[in-house]
């Protein structure tokens, strides 16, 4: 076929329908209106209109965090593409793979300090994979087939295609690439086979062995290579913030969530293992805290990840393998079994002892009698009543760490949360990203009253694109990891930490055409619960849930401290 | 410790950026950047010279890998190099300076390339270590300007780095 000639922002859409997207996330300004205008005239893809561009991009991270496919986010030049890089930033931290088009003042006008310019390309720089700024229309097609390609390929990430307006109208010769290769970017996908084979000598080889996975095990989609290794071997497995749902959580074998607030069992683990098989993770401060008290104990380290620069970063490694993690785990796991013995069984057997004996100190429990409701109860309950097998996303906070310890996460890519940046405000936006993806599809959105006013505004684009998802607002009347913090290291001096005047959220819902529920007493939150996800299945139902103000996070490692230094209840 | 980085990268608007701003982002000292096209058009030669432990080099070489426009990169120390640092040093030459510049320069193997009745301009090339110790020999109320073009580098013998 001819190849056609086209404008740039007939294009713009051409690539996208030639990627398969179906959704894209957006909202439009006078930079990208030629590219709405061809978005009016198809049918290929969805566009989701949102009130906060920053709620755009989460919500395209979201949508790619659930499903695995490239997010893609549209918005316009200067405030813009501003309002979007919270969300890129957010997406960049956790190596989420997304396409973000953002419109940019007419080439000629670059520099003028034109009406909404800002240097995208330059203030995007350092929380992007890479971006490009399409100077000639001739180069769009080839470019945006580029940014998909870095986006998803090696270690994912956000990239932004900065396209100024005149680009936009420019026409030329349209053809889509179908693959494209790049002497600049090959990532390496298949691990070192000497470096495997060193590895399961060294795994077969342990005596107190942890197996300890991020979030590249769900980036890699390799939860099954994993479930299959860690059962072979018999390992105990601990998770990250960003790696649950990378192992099933209600195993035997599963140690719970590590780190800052992870468990006694798990921290324990990982402190006093003498091997430790580290896969797609990357040894931050919110997860071994500080690296001379975690170096203290002589241990072994194989650490896998596609990402080499991830590798001996905070932590020396014995035995680097670079590459795609679920190709990695598999080969790990063919050679473990070709091998001439297994693991050392009796030596297992007493590292398991020592293990149970962390986890019947029972680090998660915590008052049930209480006349109050209890955040971790509203979690369990939230857990029983959609069966475990909801999609889960949250904001920032204690209402986040509730979550990831009491929502048993067994399946991959349904704990959706911003891990390494840390953003308020992404949930709402995020569970919007999910349900487009997941229509019909159990979604809660687990916040605070402070995150959730963060983005409260996009309740309007839930309403216009019935999105039916169910506000779980855990709300103690504080910012509540601030007064945590407060009361444990600045002698409970709450430093603007209370955040009075709250609005009536039943009322701001319903406000917004959604069901509100406000939820006082323990024995209210089930049935709440089941009326949210059974007779409100169809609709956005806001639960105000007041719980105890002076409820604290457990365990916790202060930050600076090692892994063994845990505050428990 | 100090390491010369030579780098490829594609030749494309905000390359420099790209690494400069790496550079700043992770608190990566730069002693010198140059940067400029090859005999192929389509790619910038960077020669970067920095410091820090193995650790923090181990993290910069692979922090640089990583970035999209970087098509190949090595440390030169690593192995036999040479490096070169182009400087022009603009001196005052009046009285007893006239003669004494001269040879100084002379004993540099430095060449004046601009004469007036009160100045030498003097183009001298070598490590940067060696233009430090032009520097210190000559009297500091004679100089007037100094530019350095900062450090370039290449391998000795085969070692070399291309596409």
């Amino acid at each position: 076929m001819a190849d056609t000639e086209l404008t740039g922002a007939e294009i713009v859409v051409r690539c996208l329908a030639a990627e398969g997207v179906e959704h894209v996330f957006g909202y439009p300004g006078g930079a990208v209106l030629n590219i709405y205008d061809e978005i009016y005239k198809q049918d290929r893809f969805q566009h989701i209109l949102v009130r906060h561009e920053q709620a755009a991009v989460h919500a395209a991270d979201a949508y790619s965090r659930s499903t695995g496919k490239v997010g893609v986010a549209l918005v316009t030049s200067g405030p813009g593409a501003t309002n979007a890089v919270t969300g890129i930033a957010t997406a960049y931290m956790d190596s989420i793979p997304m396409v973000v088009v953002t419109g940019q003042v007419p080439t000629a006008a670059i520099g003028m300090d034109a009406f909404q310019e800002v240097d995208t390309v330059g203030i995007t720089r350092p929380c992007v994979k890479h971006n490009f700024l399409v100077k000639d229309v001739r180069e769009l097609a080839e470019t945006m087939k580029k940014a998909f390609y870095i986006a998803a390929s090696g270690r994912p990430g956000p990239v932004v295609v900065d396209i100024p307006k005149d680009v936009t109208q420019h026409s030329c010769a349209f053809h889509y690439p179908e693959t494209i290769s790049m002497r600049s970017y090959n990532p390496t996908s298949k691990g070192h086979a000497g470096q495997i084979k060193r590895a399961v000598q060294m795994l077969l080889e342990a005596k107190r062995p942890v197996i300890y996975t991020g979030g590249g095990v769900i980036l890699g989609d390799a939860a099954a290579q994993l479930t299959e290794l860690a059962r072979l071997l018999g390992y105990p497995v601990t998770n990250t913030l960003m790696g649950l749902g990378g192992y099933p959580s209600p195993d035997p074998l599963f140690l719970g969530m590590l780190g800052m607030h992870g468990t006694i069992e798990a921290n324990m683990a990982m402190q006093h293992c003498d091997v430790l098989l580290a896969v797609g993770a990357r040894f931050d401060d919110r997860v071994i805290g500080n690296p001379k008290h975690f170096q203290k104990e002589a241990r072994k380290i194989i650490h896998i990840d596609v990402d080499p620069s991830s590798i001996s970063k905070r932590v020396k490694v014995d035995v680097p393998i670079v590459g795609d993690v679920g190709h990695v785990l598999a080969e790990i796991a063919k050679f473990a079994q070709a091998a001439d013995h297994g693991p050392d069984q009796e030596a297992l057997k007493a590292w398991w002892a020592q293990i149970e004996l962390w986890r019947s100190q029972d680090c998660l429990k915590y008052d049930r009698a209480s006349p109050l409701i209890k955040p971790q109860y509203v979690i369990e309950k939230l857990y029983e009543v959609t069966q475990g097998d909801a999609f889960v996303t949250s904001d920032v906070g204690q209402h986040q760490m509730w979550a990831a310890q009491y929502y048993k996460f067994a399946k991959p890519r349904r704990w959706i949360n911003s891990g390494g940046l840390g953003t308020m405000g992404f949930g709402l936006p995020a569970a919007m990203g999910v349900q487009m993806a997941h229509p019909g599809a159990p979604v809660a959105c687990i916040t605070g009253e402070g995150s959730i006013q963060m983005n409260i505004q996009e309740l309007a684009t839930c309403k216009q694109s019935n999105l039916p998802i169910k506000i779980i607002l855990l709300n103690n009347g504080y910012l509540g990891m601030v007064r945590q913090w407060q009361e444990f290291f600045y002698e409970e001096r709450y430093a603007e930490s209370y955040v009075a005047s709250l609005p009536d959220f039943v009322k701001l819902s319903e406000a917004y055409g959604h069901v509100g529920m406000r939820i006082e007493k323990p024995e209210d939150v089930e049935p709440a619960l089941r009326r949210a996800f059974g007779e409100y299945k169809d609709q956005l139902v806001f639960m105000n849930f007041l719980t105890d103000p002076r409820e604290n996070v457990y365990p916790m490692i202060p930050a600076g401290k090692g892994l063994s230094e845990m505050i428990l209840i | 410790m100090r390491h010369i980085i030579s780098i490829m990268m594609e030749n494309e608007a905000g390359a420099l950026s790209r690494v400069a701003g790496l550079f700043s982002a992770r608190s990566y000292n730069i002693e010198s950047l140059t940067v400029a096209p090859t005999e192929d058009a389509s790619l910038s030669r960077m020669t970067i010279v920095t410091r820090g432990s193995d650790e923090v080099l181990e993290q910069i070489t692979k922090q640089l890998n990583k970035l999209i426009d970087v098509v190949k990169m090595q440390d030169l120390s690593d192995g036999d190099h040479i490096e070169r640092e182009l400087m022009l040093a603009k001196v005052k030459a009046t009285g007893e300076h006239r003669e004494e510049m001269k040879r100084i320069a002379d004993i540099f193997r430095g060449r004046i390339i601009d004469v007036s009745d009160k100045t030498y301009t003097i183009e001298l090339t070598g490590t940067g270590a060696k233009l430090d110790a032009f520097l210190e020999a000559i009297d500091p109320v004679a100089i007037m300007e100094v530019v350095r073009t900062g450090t370039s580098g290449i391998g000795r013998g085969d070692r070399v780095l291309k596409i």
